[in-house]
């Protein structure tokens, strides 16, 4: 066991735990922020996509022994009155089903439009390929993707 | 809108009638669930001394609140339920809130949430509630105006007293309301006049989905909760010979080391369940678990035996369904004879949230929560298996996140509840993504055999047989001379009012794999070989696949429905290079066609350019959510046609997760068209019907491109 001092969603937690234990199950079991999910716990499946500075992880993977002062975003710090551009979009166009991958869907959509504002189809399929919704939600997430970036590039804040 | 994820039911009720804050009324039915319920209010229920089944409660400040007994695994009957309680009630739609109703049998009537049948089966009951409430409270009103209740209406959470233009809000009425007795027979509104039903409303569960606050069965969380993985026999029907434990248990958070049973159908399958104090400890300490498995008594198959084996059966007789005529006689009689066979794939249902389950069992009361499709089975399950009363079992619904079938079994929650029984403390079981699709039940594989005669380009004679895992003899006592009732699942029905000579049945392959409900059920298997038999036929009597499927339909509203697919997709105007296939199958009482156009891309492989479906569910509610239920449909159909399969090898799974069990992915999808047909049938299911069409469809295309016709499912699209 040690001790971690760990930055999420821009405050600042104390955590005992296990160097190999990973970053998703120190999120969940520990702090009880279980809005990122388990799906697979080998990286194949998306559900537990988290940001380390700005860019998408799978957190099922990575210990939280590799985490120092990186700032971790989960989707508890996106938005919790929805306002983000993605979010918006998600609800515009009626995304989720289920909705358990959608947190990952979301963290996923989120850092690509940071690093590319202006995505194809190609660019949203190369970026999301690591996301499985199990529901079948693609066509909808597509959508909202360039729904998202159309925003944006409106009201640039809603894109934080 | 966070859902309560369970009411006490007491407390909801003493909130309501004892303080006389609410009208809350609801179906009581004196024996189990049918049509015959009776409307009463919370007041007589008790007078009475019965339990009411509370449907709708209506509080001083006008808020409607609805105890949902389905399941929300995505569907969408957190929806579609409030918005036929509101349309009724006449209030707006941001007035309704809904929660999960716990299990109970006695109260709710089966609560198993399967078979597309939230919406078909209960929507009266929903309507004459919500406007039975709204009488009452127009009754309210008139009274205490004084006036006749005829110059009143309704609307938008008010009574309004036509002549005078007063209004008062149903807040201010249901304490005048509760006392009344509620009317036997209540006036619905007519389909035109509807505002909320029929309107793609968005989802009020979607901002939960959005920012991460919807509780699944995974994210519950009770006070001293510890968490368990359970190392379960890698063979269907093992046992533990002996364990140990002892480097497991020198490890960081571990609490208990057990062996546990988990019932499956009338077998039981054993494991070494690890307790510890986060999910994580428990499952490194179950890596290091020294197990010696007992694999004696039961047969280690193989995929290819297993295959063979079912080959072997259709050189059987079998149990025949549905016969019609003589289909062998005209059969031989009959010059062209057409014959196929057709073979389809075991499938692990792998929802997202892998299966999950806390239990907290004391001497007297066991407590369940969780993502569950069946809460009232599990009550019932528990009580035998606890020794326990039912009303000391409560059974409490979360979000599920996806259940497909599989979370309406309760092999998880009984496990779950022997551990906490064992340890004495509530305790969240998880399963592994390995464990979910390595163990089953899985979708069972099929070979069906189809036969027909042609004479004069109609069919003559039509026959089919399927050998296959019967689900339905697995369960104790289940009588195995029975035949498999879902052998006509996926056909049209109107096919056989116009085939003379017909003849359905199954052989019941035996095997140890555990097998059950999948995503639309034996229609997802039995739509692929009816419907690519359908169009062999059709190419054998060179007829166009529509036109004929038409000939042998002769029914007004199926001939509607293909109509709309040859709109809709240019039929008629159909490229040279372009490949088009259609199917068009029926269950849980609707009927969906359709239409996947494929090409030849430069890089020499298929790819599929429009996916095209029409979906006739008659009376509907939600047409968003009809057209998501239609696209979810056809990518998990994708998915099993094209993607994944589930083999075994020496009595094991090979496939164990998402780098071998693959899925479909974003760019595996096309846009989906989907299109609601409008008439005037009953409501159908609409969660399932669109998965069966979409493979014959494919592989329909497929042949229209290329002259190949493809019998085995999954196929590898890219190398076609």
């Amino acid at each position: 066991m040690a001790s971690y001092q760990l930055n999420i969603n821009g405050r600042s937690y104390s955590v005992d735990a296990d160097p190999k234990m990973p970053l998703l199950w120190v999120l969940r079991d520990l702090l009880n922020l279980t809005g990122t999910k388990f799906g697979c716990g080998m990286a194949q499946c998306g559900a537990c996509t988290v940001h380390v500075n700005g860019n998408a992880i799978r957190s099922c993977s990575m210990p939280v022994s590799a985490i120092s002062t990186q700032k971790i975003t989960t989707i508890e710090g996106i938005a919790t009155d929805n306002s983000h551009a993605v979010q918006q979009a998600w609800i515009a166009e009626q995304v989720p089903q289920c909705g358990y991958c959608q947190s990952g869907q979301i963290m996923s959509a989120i850092a690509l439009l940071k690093r590319n504002p202006n995505p194809t189809d190609h660019d949203i399929e190369l970026a999301m390929q690591g996301n499985i919704c199990r529901c079948g939600t693609y066509p909808r997430i597509r959508k909202a993707i360039h729904r998202a970036a159309a925003s944006i590039k409106q009201t640039p804040a809603k894109g934080f | 809108m966070q859902p309560t994820n369970s009411i006490n039911r007491r407390r909801f009720l003493k909130l309501s009638s004892f303080t006389g804050a609410a009208l809350t009324i609801g179906f009581y039915f004196p024996a189990l669930a049918n049509d015959s319920g009776e409307i009463i209010t919370a007041e007589t229920a008790d007078s009475l001394g019965v339990e009411l089944n509370a449907w709708i409660t209506i509080d001083k400040t006008g808020k409607v609140s609805i105890l949902n007994h389905r399941a929300e695994m995505g569907q969408g009957t957190f929806q579609a339920i409030p918005q036929m309680v509101a349309e009724e009630l006449e209030v707006n739609l941001d007035q309704v809130s809904i929660a999960f109703a716990p299990g109970d049998q006695k109260k709710y009537g089966s609560q198993l949430t399967g078979g597309s049948s939230s919406i078909r089966s209960f929507y009266k009951q929903m309507l004459i509630t919500g406007a039975t409430a709204r009488e009452m409270l127009i009754e309210a009103a008139a009274k205490k105006w004084n006036v006749a209740k005829e110059e009143c209406y309704a609307q938008n959470g008010e009574v309004i007293h036509k002549p005078s233009n007063k209004k008062i809000g149903y807040g201010e009425l249901v304490e005048e309301a509760a006392k009344l007795t509620p009317p036997k027979a209540v006036p619905l509104k007519q389909r035109k006049d509807y505002t909320i039903i029929g309107k793609p409303l968005p989802r009020q569960d979607t901002p939960l989905k959005t920012n991460g606050q919807a509780i699944f069965g995974i994210d519950k969380r009770l006070p001293g909760m510890l968490y368990a993985v359970v190392e379960r026999n890698p063979r269907f029907l093992g046992k533990v010979k002996s364990y140990d434990d002892s480097a497991a248990k020198a490890l960081p958070g571990v609490k208990h080391i057990l062996k546990v049973q988990m019932p499956v159908f009338d077998t039981i399958r054993e494991g070494v369940a690890v307790v510890a104090d986060t999910t994580w400890a428990a499952m490194q300490a179950r890596k290091a678990l020294k197990i010696e498995w007992d694999d004696t008594g039961f047969e280690h198959l193989d995929t290819t035996t297993l295959y063979n084996r079912m080959k072997d059966d259709l050189q059987k007789p079998g149990l025949s369904q549905r016969t019609s005529g003589n289909f062998e006689a005209v059969y031989a009689k009959t010059d062209k004879k057409i014959e196929a066979i057709y073979e389809t794939p075991y499938e692990a249902h792998a929802c997202m949230e892998p299966l999950n389950c806390i239990a907290n069992v004391t001497a007297d009361h066991c407590e369940i929560w969780g993502p569950i499709q069946a809460p009232d089975w599990i009550q019932r399950d528990l009580s035998e298996r606890l020794n326990m009363p039912m009303e000391k079992i409560t059974v409490n619904m979360t979000f599920l996140g996806g259940g497909f079938g599989r979370k309406a079994f309760t092999d998880y929650t009984t496990e779950a509840a022997l551990i906490s029984k064992a340890i004495n403390a509530p305790v969240q079981i998880v399963w592994t993504r390995e464990d979910d699709i390595t163990q089953g039940p899985f979708r069972p594989g099929a070979v069906y055999e189809c036969k027909a005669a042609l004479d004069n380009g109609r069919i003559a004679a039509f026959q089919t047989k399927m050998a296959s895992q019967n689900m339905d003899h697995q369960w104790p006592h289940a009588d195995k001379t029975h035949f498999n009732g879902s052998t006509t699942e996926a056909l049209l029905e109107p096919y056989l009012n116009n085939i003379d000579h017909y003849s359905f049945a199954d052989i019941p392959t035996q095997s140890p794999i555990p097998v059950m409900w999948w995503r639309s059920v034996y229609a997802s298997t039995n739509g692929f070989a009816y419907e690519s038999f359908i169009d062999e036929l059709a190419h054998a009597a060179q007829k166009d696949p529509l036109e004929f499927r038409q000939q042998h339909l002769q029914n007004e509203r199926y001939n509607a429905l293909i109509d709309t697919l040859i709109t809709k997709t240019g039929w008629d105007k159909r490229g040279k290079n372009e490949g088009w296939g259609v199917a068009v199958t029926e269950c849980f009482k609707s009927v969906v066609g359709e239409a996947v156009k494929v090409s030849r891309k430069a890089d020499g492989k298929i790819k599929i350019d429009r996916i095209v479906a029409v979906m006739d569910c008659g009376w509907y509610v939600n047409p968003d959510i009809i057209k998501a239920q239609v696209e979810g449909s056809i990518v998990m159909a994708l998915g099993a046609a094209t993607i994944h399969e589930t083999h075994f090898e020496d009595g094991k799974t090979v496939e164990q997760n998402f780098d071998r069990y693959h899925m479909p992915r974003i760019m595996d999808v096309p846009d989906i068209e989907v299109y609601i047909m409008d008439n005037e049938e009953k409501p159908g299911g609409v969660g399932e019907p669109g998965l069966p069409p979409f493979a014959p469809a494919l592989c329909n295309a497929i042949f229209d491109l290329t002259g190949k016709r493809i019998r085995k499912l999954p196929f590898n699209l890219s190398k076609v």
